[in-house]
Protein backbone atom coordinates (compact mmCIF):
# COMPACT_ATOMS: atom_id res chain seq x y z
CA UNK A 1 0.00 0.00 0.00
CA UNK A 2 1.36 3.45 -0.88
CA UNK A 3 2.28 6.03 1.72
CA UNK A 4 1.25 9.66 2.07
CA UNK A 5 3.93 12.38 2.14
CA UNK A 6 3.69 12.54 5.94
CA UNK A 7 3.95 8.77 6.31
CA UNK A 8 7.09 8.71 4.14
CA UNK A 9 8.83 11.31 6.29
CA UNK A 10 7.85 9.48 9.49
CA UNK A 11 8.99 6.10 8.12
CA UNK A 12 12.41 7.53 7.28
CA UNK A 13 12.74 9.17 10.71
CA UNK A 14 11.80 5.90 12.40
CA UNK A 15 14.30 3.92 10.30
CA UNK A 16 11.54 1.85 8.70
CA UNK A 17 10.89 0.96 5.05
CA UNK A 18 7.21 1.65 5.42
CA UNK A 19 4.58 2.59 7.98
CA UNK A 20 0.80 2.55 7.96
CA UNK A 21 -1.88 4.63 9.60
CA UNK A 22 -2.40 3.77 13.26
CA UNK A 23 1.09 2.31 13.76
CA UNK A 24 3.00 3.52 16.83
CA UNK A 25 6.55 4.56 16.01
CA UNK A 26 9.51 6.26 17.62
CA UNK A 27 11.08 8.86 15.35
CA UNK A 28 14.35 10.83 15.43
CA UNK A 29 13.80 14.57 15.76
CA UNK A 30 15.52 17.29 13.74
CA UNK A 31 14.31 20.11 15.99
CA UNK A 32 12.61 20.52 19.37
CA UNK A 33 10.95 23.89 20.01
CA UNK A 34 9.60 25.68 23.06
CA UNK A 35 8.49 29.19 24.00
CA UNK A 36 8.40 31.28 27.17
CA UNK A 37 5.10 29.74 28.35
CA UNK A 38 5.73 26.07 27.62
CA UNK A 39 9.51 25.80 28.14
CA UNK A 40 9.51 26.50 31.92
CA UNK A 41 7.16 23.54 32.43
CA UNK A 42 9.42 21.38 30.24
CA UNK A 43 12.56 22.52 32.07
CA UNK A 44 10.90 21.58 35.36
CA UNK A 45 10.11 18.13 33.91
CA UNK A 46 13.78 17.75 32.88
CA UNK A 47 14.62 17.69 36.61
CA UNK A 48 13.02 14.24 36.80
CA UNK A 49 15.58 12.71 34.46
CA UNK A 50 18.34 10.74 36.15
CA UNK A 51 20.84 12.85 34.26
CA UNK A 52 19.86 16.32 33.01
CA UNK A 53 21.41 16.76 29.59
CA UNK A 54 20.17 17.73 26.15
CA UNK A 55 20.54 15.43 23.13
CA UNK A 56 21.94 18.11 20.80
CA UNK A 57 22.39 21.77 21.70
CA UNK A 58 22.05 22.73 18.02
CA UNK A 59 18.69 21.00 17.56
CA UNK A 60 16.74 22.80 20.25
CA UNK A 61 15.10 26.19 19.68
CA UNK A 62 13.91 28.30 22.61
CA UNK A 63 12.01 31.38 21.53
CA UNK A 64 10.81 34.00 23.98
CA UNK A 65 7.78 35.37 22.16
CA UNK A 66 4.49 35.14 24.05
CA UNK A 67 4.81 37.59 26.93
CA UNK A 68 7.96 39.50 26.04
CA UNK A 69 9.36 42.05 26.51
CA UNK A 70 8.18 40.75 29.88
CA UNK A 71 4.67 41.93 30.63
CA UNK A 72 4.87 41.34 34.39
CA UNK A 73 7.03 39.86 37.13
CA UNK A 74 5.81 36.30 36.72
CA UNK A 75 6.52 36.38 32.98
CA UNK A 76 9.96 37.77 33.72
CA UNK A 77 10.61 34.84 36.09
CA UNK A 78 9.59 32.39 33.33
CA UNK A 79 11.94 33.99 30.81
CA UNK A 80 14.72 34.02 33.38
CA UNK A 81 14.24 30.30 33.96
CA UNK A 82 14.54 29.59 30.22
CA UNK A 83 17.46 31.99 29.78
CA UNK A 84 19.42 30.23 32.54
CA UNK A 85 18.63 26.82 31.07
CA UNK A 86 19.77 27.98 27.61
CA UNK A 87 22.97 29.34 29.06
CA UNK A 88 23.69 26.24 31.15
CA UNK A 89 23.20 23.88 28.19
CA UNK A 90 24.74 26.25 25.63
CA UNK A 91 21.61 26.13 23.47
CA UNK A 92 22.62 27.57 20.09
CA UNK A 93 19.17 28.69 19.00
CA UNK A 94 17.97 30.69 21.97
CA UNK A 95 16.16 33.84 20.87
CA UNK A 96 15.48 36.63 23.35
CA UNK A 97 14.52 40.31 23.09
CA UNK A 98 16.35 41.91 20.19
CA UNK A 99 16.77 38.70 18.22
CA UNK A 100 13.44 37.04 18.72
CA UNK A 101 10.38 36.88 16.56
CA UNK A 102 7.16 34.92 16.77
CA UNK A 103 8.51 31.38 16.75
CA UNK A 104 6.72 30.03 13.65
CA UNK A 105 7.74 33.01 11.55
CA UNK A 106 11.25 33.10 13.02
CA UNK A 107 12.44 29.51 12.61
CA UNK A 108 11.90 29.21 8.83
CA UNK A 109 13.40 32.68 8.39
CA UNK A 110 16.50 31.59 10.35
CA UNK A 111 16.76 28.48 8.17
CA UNK A 112 16.21 26.09 11.08
CA UNK A 113 13.35 24.20 9.42
CA UNK A 114 13.66 22.56 5.99
CA UNK A 115 11.88 19.96 3.87
CA UNK A 116 12.00 16.40 5.20
CA UNK A 117 12.54 17.44 8.83
CA UNK A 118 10.66 15.93 11.76
CA UNK A 119 9.93 18.73 14.23
CA UNK A 120 8.04 18.88 17.50
CA UNK A 121 7.25 22.07 19.33
CA UNK A 122 5.51 22.84 22.59
CA UNK A 123 3.18 25.19 20.78
CA UNK A 124 0.15 24.04 18.82
CA UNK A 125 1.01 26.10 15.74
CA UNK A 126 4.25 24.16 15.22
CA UNK A 127 2.40 22.63 12.25
CA UNK A 128 3.42 25.78 10.30
CA UNK A 129 6.64 24.22 8.92
CA UNK A 130 4.60 21.80 6.79
CA UNK A 131 4.62 24.68 4.31
CA UNK A 132 8.25 23.73 3.61
CA UNK A 133 7.52 20.01 3.20
CA UNK A 134 8.51 19.08 6.76
CA UNK A 135 6.56 16.98 9.25
CA UNK A 136 5.96 19.24 12.21
CA UNK A 137 3.44 19.03 15.00
CA UNK A 138 2.53 20.59 18.30
CA UNK A 139 3.05 18.74 21.57
CA UNK A 140 3.02 19.60 25.27
CA UNK A 141 5.82 20.46 27.64
CA UNK A 142 6.47 16.88 28.79
CA UNK A 143 6.95 15.73 25.19
CA UNK A 144 9.22 18.71 24.69
CA UNK A 145 11.29 17.70 27.74
CA UNK A 146 11.55 14.11 26.52
CA UNK A 147 12.50 15.38 23.05
CA UNK A 148 15.19 17.67 24.45
CA UNK A 149 16.67 14.81 26.48
CA UNK A 150 16.43 11.94 24.00
CA UNK A 151 16.06 13.48 20.51
CA UNK A 152 13.13 11.18 19.94
CA UNK A 153 9.34 11.25 20.15
CA UNK A 154 6.58 8.68 19.81
CA UNK A 155 3.89 9.15 17.19
CA UNK A 156 0.80 7.36 16.05
CA UNK A 157 1.15 7.40 12.26
CA UNK A 158 -1.73 9.54 10.96
CA UNK A 159 -4.06 8.87 8.07
CA UNK A 160 -4.63 11.82 5.77
CA UNK A 161 -7.11 14.07 4.02
CA UNK A 162 -6.05 15.34 0.61
CA UNK A 163 -6.96 18.85 -0.48
CA UNK A 164 -6.56 19.29 -4.21
CA UNK A 165 -6.12 23.02 -4.83
CA UNK A 166 -6.78 24.30 -8.35
CA UNK A 167 -6.82 27.70 -10.01
CA UNK A 168 -5.52 31.08 -8.92
CA UNK A 169 -6.93 33.17 -6.07
CA UNK A 170 -8.25 36.62 -6.95
CA UNK A 171 -6.58 39.87 -5.84
CA UNK A 172 -7.80 40.13 -2.22
CA UNK A 173 -7.97 36.39 -1.50
CA UNK A 174 -5.00 35.01 0.45
CA UNK A 175 -3.85 31.88 2.23
CA UNK A 176 -5.94 32.94 5.23
CA UNK A 177 -9.13 32.79 3.18
CA UNK A 178 -8.14 29.37 1.82
CA UNK A 179 -7.66 27.85 5.28
CA UNK A 180 -10.71 29.56 6.80
CA UNK A 181 -12.77 28.20 3.88
CA UNK A 182 -11.42 24.70 4.55
CA UNK A 183 -12.05 24.87 8.31
CA UNK A 184 -15.57 26.16 7.63
CA UNK A 185 -16.09 23.19 5.34
CA UNK A 186 -14.75 20.35 7.53
CA UNK A 187 -15.15 21.82 11.04
CA UNK A 188 -12.79 22.33 13.98
CA UNK A 189 -12.44 18.57 14.43
CA UNK A 190 -12.73 17.69 10.74
CA UNK A 191 -9.11 16.54 10.54
CA UNK A 192 -8.80 15.22 14.11
CA UNK A 193 -5.60 13.11 14.48
CA UNK A 194 -5.02 13.36 10.68
CA UNK A 195 -2.61 14.94 8.21
CA UNK A 196 -3.91 17.62 5.90
CA UNK A 197 -2.01 17.26 2.63
CA UNK A 198 -2.37 20.20 0.24
CA UNK A 199 -1.63 19.34 -3.40
CA UNK A 200 -2.63 20.33 -6.93
CA UNK A 201 -1.72 22.88 -9.57
CA UNK A 202 -3.16 25.70 -7.45
CA UNK A 203 -0.29 25.36 -4.96
CA UNK A 204 2.04 27.08 -7.46
CA UNK A 205 -0.23 30.15 -7.23
CA UNK A 206 0.28 30.46 -3.48
CA UNK A 207 3.26 32.38 -2.09
CA UNK A 208 5.37 30.82 0.65
CA UNK A 209 3.75 33.23 3.11
CA UNK A 210 0.31 31.99 1.99
CA UNK A 211 1.44 28.40 2.53
CA UNK A 212 2.80 29.17 6.01
CA UNK A 213 -0.60 30.66 6.90
CA UNK A 214 -2.47 27.60 5.61
CA UNK A 215 -0.23 25.02 7.31
CA UNK A 216 -0.27 27.13 10.50
CA UNK A 217 -4.01 26.71 10.94
CA UNK A 218 -4.17 22.94 10.27
CA UNK A 219 -4.47 22.60 14.05
CA UNK A 220 -7.69 24.66 13.96
CA UNK A 221 -9.27 21.77 12.05
CA UNK A 222 -7.85 19.35 14.63
CA UNK A 223 -5.11 18.23 12.23
CA UNK A 224 -1.91 16.59 13.41
CA UNK A 225 -0.01 18.37 10.65
CA UNK A 226 -0.55 20.25 7.42
CA UNK A 227 1.90 19.71 4.60
CA UNK A 228 2.70 21.01 1.11
CA UNK A 229 4.76 19.39 -1.65
CA UNK A 230 8.17 20.93 -2.34
CA UNK A 231 8.29 23.03 -5.52
CA UNK A 232 10.50 25.75 -7.03
CA UNK A 233 9.20 28.36 -4.57
CA UNK A 234 9.97 26.12 -1.60
CA UNK A 235 13.48 25.41 -2.82
CA UNK A 236 14.13 29.10 -3.51
CA UNK A 237 12.91 29.99 0.01
CA UNK A 238 15.11 27.35 1.66
CA UNK A 239 18.18 28.35 -0.36
CA UNK A 240 17.66 31.97 0.60
CA UNK A 241 17.26 31.25 4.31
CA UNK A 242 19.08 28.02 5.14
CA UNK A 243 22.41 26.35 4.69
CA UNK A 244 21.02 23.01 5.81
CA UNK A 245 20.52 20.19 3.32
CA UNK A 246 16.92 19.20 2.76
CA UNK A 247 15.16 16.07 1.58
CA UNK A 248 12.15 16.05 -0.71
CA UNK A 249 9.46 13.43 -0.12
CA UNK A 250 6.45 12.87 -2.35
CA UNK A 251 3.29 10.91 -1.67
CA UNK A 252 3.09 7.58 -3.49
CA UNK A 253 0.66 7.59 -6.44
CA UNK A 254 -1.32 4.82 -4.72
CA UNK A 255 -1.35 6.48 -1.27
CA UNK A 256 -4.68 6.07 0.49
CA UNK A 257 -6.61 9.07 1.83
CA UNK A 258 -9.58 9.06 4.20
CA UNK A 259 -11.19 11.88 2.27
CA UNK A 260 -10.42 14.07 -0.72
CA UNK A 261 -11.61 17.58 -1.50
CA UNK A 262 -11.08 19.76 -4.54
CA UNK A 263 -11.00 23.51 -3.97
CA UNK A 264 -11.05 26.01 -6.82
CA UNK A 265 -8.99 28.90 -5.47
CA UNK A 266 -10.37 31.26 -8.11
CA UNK A 267 -13.88 30.79 -6.67
CA UNK A 268 -12.93 31.75 -3.08
CA UNK A 269 -13.91 35.07 -1.54
CA UNK A 270 -12.54 36.93 1.47
CA UNK A 271 -13.73 34.87 4.43
CA UNK A 272 -14.39 35.76 8.08
CA UNK A 273 -14.74 33.35 11.03
CA UNK A 274 -17.31 34.61 13.52
CA UNK A 275 -17.09 34.00 17.28
CA UNK A 276 -16.43 31.65 18.95
CA UNK A 277 -15.02 28.96 16.66
CA UNK A 278 -12.80 29.15 13.55
CA UNK A 279 -15.38 26.99 11.73
CA UNK A 280 -18.08 29.69 11.92
CA UNK A 281 -17.12 31.09 8.54
CA UNK A 282 -18.98 33.49 6.26
CA UNK A 283 -17.75 34.98 3.01
CA UNK A 284 -17.58 38.74 3.21
CA UNK A 285 -20.47 39.22 0.76
CA UNK A 286 -22.74 37.06 2.93
CA UNK A 287 -22.49 39.44 5.86
CA UNK A 288 -25.64 41.51 5.58
CA UNK A 289 -25.48 43.55 8.78
CA UNK A 290 -22.88 46.10 9.89
CA UNK A 291 -20.50 44.49 12.38
CA UNK A 292 -18.91 47.46 14.11
CA UNK A 293 -15.42 46.88 15.51
CA UNK A 294 -13.38 48.41 18.33
CA UNK A 295 -10.00 46.98 17.36
CA UNK A 296 -8.11 45.48 14.42
CA UNK A 297 -5.03 43.31 14.97
CA UNK A 298 -2.69 42.59 12.07
CA UNK A 299 0.07 40.16 13.01
CA UNK A 300 0.71 36.76 14.72
CA UNK A 301 2.33 33.49 13.63
CA UNK A 302 -0.53 33.19 11.16
CA UNK A 303 -0.32 36.58 9.43
CA UNK A 304 2.62 38.68 10.62
CA UNK A 305 4.94 38.10 7.63
CA UNK A 306 6.08 40.64 5.06
CA UNK A 307 3.42 39.73 2.45
CA UNK A 308 0.78 40.30 5.12
CA UNK A 309 2.14 43.72 6.05
CA UNK A 310 2.47 44.73 2.37
CA UNK A 311 -1.18 43.85 1.81
CA UNK A 312 -2.29 45.80 4.88
CA UNK A 313 -0.17 48.79 3.83
CA UNK A 314 -1.58 48.73 0.31
CA UNK A 315 -5.01 49.26 1.83
CA UNK A 316 -4.04 51.71 4.59
CA UNK A 317 -1.87 53.92 2.33
CA UNK A 318 -3.35 57.40 2.20
CA UNK A 319 -6.30 56.35 4.38
CA UNK A 320 -7.08 56.76 8.07
CA UNK A 321 -8.05 54.25 10.71
CA UNK A 322 -11.64 55.08 11.70
CA UNK A 323 -11.85 57.31 14.78
CA UNK A 324 -12.51 55.11 17.81
CA UNK A 325 -10.88 52.00 16.32
CA UNK A 326 -7.50 50.81 17.63
CA UNK A 327 -5.42 49.28 14.84
CA UNK A 328 -2.43 47.29 16.09
CA UNK A 329 0.20 46.07 13.62
CA UNK A 330 2.71 43.50 14.85
CA UNK A 331 5.55 42.47 12.52
CA UNK A 332 6.28 38.83 13.35
CA UNK A 333 10.06 39.08 13.47
CA UNK A 334 12.82 41.65 13.71
CA UNK A 335 13.71 40.97 10.05
CA UNK A 336 10.09 41.53 8.98
CA UNK A 337 10.05 44.72 11.08
CA UNK A 338 13.23 45.98 9.43
CA UNK A 339 12.05 45.12 5.94
CA UNK A 340 8.71 46.82 6.59
CA UNK A 341 10.64 49.88 7.70
CA UNK A 342 12.88 49.89 4.62
CA UNK A 343 9.89 49.50 2.32
CA UNK A 344 8.13 52.43 4.00
CA UNK A 345 5.29 50.29 5.35
CA UNK A 346 5.70 51.44 8.94
CA UNK A 347 5.33 55.06 7.84
CA UNK A 348 2.09 54.15 6.08
CA UNK A 349 0.78 52.41 9.22
CA UNK A 350 1.69 55.26 11.54
CA UNK A 351 0.33 57.94 9.21
CA UNK A 352 -2.91 55.97 8.99
CA UNK A 353 -3.21 56.06 12.77
CA UNK A 354 -2.19 52.48 13.52
CA UNK A 355 0.38 51.52 16.16
CA UNK A 356 3.32 49.24 15.39
CA UNK A 357 4.52 46.88 18.11
CA UNK A 358 7.68 44.89 18.67
CA UNK A 359 7.23 41.21 17.65
CA UNK A 360 5.07 39.36 20.19
CA UNK A 361 2.20 36.89 20.36
CA UNK A 362 0.66 39.41 22.79
CA UNK A 363 -3.00 40.02 21.96
CA UNK A 364 -3.60 36.80 20.00
CA UNK A 365 -3.93 34.80 23.21
CA UNK A 366 -5.11 37.64 25.41
CA UNK A 367 -1.65 38.10 26.89
CA UNK A 368 -1.11 41.84 26.58
CA UNK A 369 -0.75 44.61 23.96
CA UNK A 370 -4.38 44.81 22.90
CA UNK A 371 -6.69 43.17 25.45
CA UNK A 372 -10.43 43.57 24.90
CA UNK A 373 -12.99 44.84 27.43
CA UNK A 374 -16.47 43.39 27.92
CA UNK A 375 -18.60 43.55 24.74
CA UNK A 376 -15.69 44.83 22.64
CA UNK A 377 -15.18 43.40 19.20
CA UNK A 378 -11.95 42.82 17.27
CA UNK A 379 -11.22 41.84 13.68
CA UNK A 380 -7.98 39.91 13.82
CA UNK A 381 -5.58 38.13 11.50
CA UNK A 382 -4.78 35.67 14.31
CA UNK A 383 -5.90 32.04 14.48
CA UNK A 384 -8.40 31.56 17.31
CA UNK A 385 -11.65 33.24 18.29
CA UNK A 386 -12.56 31.15 21.34
CA UNK A 387 -14.50 32.60 24.28
CA UNK A 388 -12.24 35.07 26.11
CA UNK A 389 -9.32 34.45 23.75
CA UNK A 390 -8.31 38.11 23.47
CA UNK A 391 -9.53 39.33 26.84
CA UNK A 392 -12.90 39.60 28.59
CA UNK A 393 -15.20 36.58 28.24
CA UNK A 394 -17.80 38.97 26.89
CA UNK A 395 -15.55 40.18 24.04
CA UNK A 396 -15.61 38.89 20.48
CA UNK A 397 -12.90 38.03 17.94
CA UNK A 398 -13.55 37.76 14.21
CA UNK A 399 -10.80 36.05 12.21
CA UNK A 400 -9.88 37.33 8.76
CA UNK A 401 -7.05 38.10 6.35
CA UNK A 402 -4.78 41.16 6.59
CA UNK A 403 -6.69 42.69 3.67
CA UNK A 404 -10.05 42.43 5.44
CA UNK A 405 -8.61 43.51 8.80
CA UNK A 406 -7.02 46.62 7.23
CA UNK A 407 -10.15 47.54 5.28
CA UNK A 408 -12.25 47.07 8.41
CA UNK A 409 -9.90 49.31 10.40
CA UNK A 410 -10.64 52.09 7.90
CA UNK A 411 -14.43 51.68 7.78
CA UNK A 412 -14.87 50.75 11.45
CA UNK A 413 -16.95 47.71 10.53
CA UNK A 414 -16.11 44.37 8.97
CA UNK A 415 -15.45 45.23 5.34
CA UNK A 416 -13.81 43.96 2.20
CA UNK A 417 -11.21 46.06 0.34
CA UNK A 418 -13.83 46.34 -2.41
CA UNK A 419 -15.83 48.63 -0.13
CA UNK A 420 -12.94 51.10 -0.34
CA UNK A 421 -13.05 50.95 -4.12
CA UNK A 422 -9.98 48.71 -4.24
CA UNK B 1 -7.31 1.64 39.50
CA UNK B 2 -10.70 3.29 39.89
CA UNK B 3 -12.30 6.72 39.86
CA UNK B 4 -15.54 7.56 41.60
CA UNK B 5 -17.19 10.96 41.73
CA UNK B 6 -19.77 13.51 40.71
CA UNK B 7 -19.90 14.52 37.09
CA UNK B 8 -19.36 18.01 35.67
CA UNK B 9 -20.81 17.83 32.16
CA UNK B 10 -19.74 20.04 29.23
CA UNK B 11 -20.49 20.17 25.50
CA UNK B 12 -18.48 20.13 22.26
CA UNK B 13 -15.10 21.82 21.63
CA UNK B 14 -14.14 22.75 25.19
CA UNK B 15 -10.89 24.53 24.31
CA UNK B 16 -7.76 24.94 26.39
CA UNK B 17 -8.34 28.71 26.56
CA UNK B 18 -11.44 28.14 28.67
CA UNK B 19 -9.88 25.26 30.62
CA UNK B 20 -7.13 27.67 31.69
CA UNK B 21 -7.19 31.19 30.19
CA UNK B 22 -3.86 32.52 28.89
CA UNK B 23 -4.02 35.46 31.29
CA UNK B 24 -3.02 32.97 34.00
CA UNK B 25 -0.21 31.34 32.01
CA UNK B 26 2.36 33.61 33.59
CA UNK B 27 2.30 30.93 36.28
CA UNK B 28 3.07 27.23 35.98
CA UNK B 29 2.19 26.40 39.59
CA UNK B 30 -0.46 23.61 39.54
CA UNK B 31 -2.43 24.96 42.53
CA UNK B 32 -2.53 28.48 41.08
CA UNK B 33 -3.64 27.14 37.69
CA UNK B 34 -6.30 24.96 39.33
CA UNK B 35 -7.79 28.01 41.05
CA UNK B 36 -8.82 29.33 37.59
CA UNK B 37 -9.70 26.01 35.95
CA UNK B 38 -12.79 26.27 33.66
CA UNK B 39 -13.62 29.76 34.93
CA UNK B 40 -14.46 31.21 31.52
CA UNK B 41 -17.23 28.65 30.89
CA UNK B 42 -18.16 27.64 34.44
CA UNK B 43 -17.36 30.11 37.22
CA UNK B 44 -18.70 27.72 39.85
CA UNK B 45 -16.61 24.72 38.84
CA UNK B 46 -13.65 25.39 41.09
CA UNK B 47 -15.93 26.14 44.07
CA UNK B 48 -17.97 22.95 43.64
CA UNK B 49 -15.43 20.38 42.47
CA UNK B 50 -14.37 17.80 45.04
CA UNK B 51 -11.39 15.47 44.95
CA UNK B 52 -12.21 12.51 42.73
CA UNK B 53 -14.90 14.20 40.64
CA UNK B 54 -15.17 13.49 36.93
CA UNK B 55 -15.48 15.70 33.84
CA UNK B 56 -17.61 14.37 31.00
CA UNK B 57 -17.76 16.19 27.65
CA UNK B 58 -18.84 15.75 24.07
CA UNK B 59 -16.63 16.12 20.97
CA UNK B 60 -13.08 17.49 20.65
CA UNK B 61 -12.33 18.17 24.34
CA UNK B 62 -9.13 20.16 24.85
CA UNK B 63 -8.89 21.67 21.37
CA UNK B 64 -6.69 24.67 20.69
CA UNK B 65 -3.41 25.53 22.35
CA UNK B 66 -0.82 22.92 23.33
CA UNK B 67 -0.60 24.29 26.88
CA UNK B 68 0.06 21.39 29.25
CA UNK B 69 -1.21 23.80 31.88
CA UNK B 70 -4.73 22.63 30.85
CA UNK B 71 -4.52 18.98 31.98
CA UNK B 72 -2.29 20.12 34.88
CA UNK B 73 -5.04 22.52 36.07
CA UNK B 74 -7.73 19.83 35.75
CA UNK B 75 -5.63 17.29 37.64
CA UNK B 76 -4.67 19.77 40.35
CA UNK B 77 -8.34 20.74 40.76
CA UNK B 78 -8.87 17.18 41.99
CA UNK B 79 -10.50 15.69 38.90
CA UNK B 80 -9.84 11.96 38.71
CA UNK B 81 -10.83 11.30 35.11
CA UNK B 82 -12.05 13.01 31.93
CA UNK B 83 -14.46 11.14 29.67
CA UNK B 84 -15.28 12.55 26.23
CA UNK B 85 -16.68 11.53 22.89
CA UNK B 86 -13.35 12.57 21.36
CA UNK B 87 -10.27 14.48 22.52
CA UNK B 88 -8.10 16.93 20.59
CA UNK B 89 -4.81 15.15 19.95
CA UNK B 90 -2.36 17.39 21.81
CA UNK B 91 -4.56 17.36 24.93
CA UNK B 92 -4.77 13.57 24.65
CA UNK B 93 -0.96 13.24 24.57
CA UNK B 94 -0.49 15.76 27.36
CA UNK B 95 -2.99 14.05 29.66
CA UNK B 96 -1.25 10.69 29.26
CA UNK B 97 2.18 12.27 29.65
CA UNK B 98 1.28 13.86 32.99
CA UNK B 99 -0.79 10.93 34.25
CA UNK B 100 -4.33 12.36 34.04
CA UNK B 101 -6.61 9.42 33.12
CA UNK B 102 -8.82 10.11 30.09
CA UNK B 103 -11.22 7.85 28.24
CA UNK B 104 -12.84 8.20 24.84
CA UNK B 105 -16.39 6.83 24.94
CA UNK B 106 -19.15 8.38 22.77
CA UNK B 107 -21.88 6.29 24.46
CA UNK B 108 -20.88 7.40 27.95
CA UNK B 109 -20.72 11.02 26.93
CA UNK B 110 -24.29 10.71 25.60
CA UNK B 111 -25.59 8.76 28.60
CA UNK B 112 -24.22 10.84 31.48
CA UNK B 113 -25.67 14.11 32.79
CA UNK B 114 -24.35 16.86 35.01
CA UNK B 115 -24.42 15.75 38.65
CA UNK B 116 -24.57 12.00 37.97
CA UNK B 117 -22.49 9.72 40.19
CA UNK B 118 -20.06 7.82 37.99
CA UNK B 119 -17.49 5.11 38.63
CA UNK B 120 -14.69 4.24 36.21
CA UNK B 121 -12.57 1.11 36.24
CA UNK B 122 -9.40 1.92 34.32
CA UNK B 123 -8.26 -1.70 34.10
CA UNK B 124 -11.41 -2.92 32.40
CA UNK B 125 -12.33 0.38 30.72
CA UNK B 126 -15.85 0.07 32.20
CA UNK B 127 -17.80 3.22 33.07
CA UNK B 128 -20.76 2.85 35.49
CA UNK B 129 -23.42 5.53 35.83
CA UNK B 130 -24.56 4.80 39.42
CA UNK B 131 -27.31 7.45 39.25
CA UNK B 132 -28.97 5.96 36.19
CA UNK B 133 -27.91 2.33 36.65
CA UNK B 134 -26.31 2.15 33.21
CA UNK B 135 -22.85 1.09 32.06
CA UNK B 136 -20.57 1.75 29.10
CA UNK B 137 -17.37 0.24 27.73
CA UNK B 138 -14.66 2.84 27.13
CA UNK B 139 -11.84 2.51 24.64
CA UNK B 140 -8.82 0.77 26.19
CA UNK B 141 -5.38 2.37 25.82
CA UNK B 142 -2.79 0.73 23.56
CA UNK B 143 -0.22 -1.24 25.60
CA UNK B 144 2.43 1.40 24.98
CA UNK B 145 0.30 4.12 26.57
CA UNK B 146 -0.67 1.85 29.47
CA UNK B 147 3.04 1.57 30.26
CA UNK B 148 3.38 5.38 30.34
CA UNK B 149 0.36 5.66 32.64
CA UNK B 150 1.63 2.83 34.87
CA UNK B 151 4.96 4.65 35.18
CA UNK B 152 3.01 7.80 36.17
CA UNK B 153 4.15 9.80 33.21
CA UNK B 154 6.43 9.86 30.18
CA UNK B 155 9.63 10.96 31.94
CA UNK B 156 9.45 8.13 34.49
CA UNK B 157 8.75 5.71 31.64
CA UNK B 158 11.86 6.90 29.78
CA UNK B 159 13.90 6.65 32.99
CA UNK B 160 12.75 3.04 33.41
CA UNK B 161 13.72 2.04 29.85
Amino acid sequence: MGMTMTQKILAAAAGLDSVEAGQLIEADLDLVLGNDITSPVAIHEMDKFKEEKVFDKDKIALVMDHFIPNKDIKSAEHCKCVREFACKHEITNYFDVGEMGIEHALLPEKGLTVAGDVIIGADSHTCTYGALGAFSTGVGSTDMAAGMATGKAWFKVPSAIRFNLTGKPSKWVSGKDVILHIIGMIGVDGALYKSMEFVGDGVANLSMDDRFTIANMAIEAGGKNGIFPVDDKTVAYMKEHSRRSFKVYEADPDAVYDEEYTIDLSALKPTVAFPHLPENTHTIDEIGEDIVIDQAVIGSCTNGRIDDLRTAAEILKGRKVKKGVRCIVIPATQAVYLQAMEEGLLKIFIEAGAVVSTPTCGPCLGGYMGILADKERCISTTNRNFVGRMGHVGSEVYLASPAVAAASAVTGKISSPAELGL
Amino acid sequence: MKANGTVFKYGDNVDTDVIIPARYLNSSDPAELAAHCMEDIDKDFIHNVKKGDIIVADKNFGCGSSREHAPIAIKAAGVSCVIAETFARIFYRNAINIGLPIIECPEASGGIENGDQVEVNFDSGMIYNRTKGTQFKGQAFPEFMQKIIAAEGLINYINQK
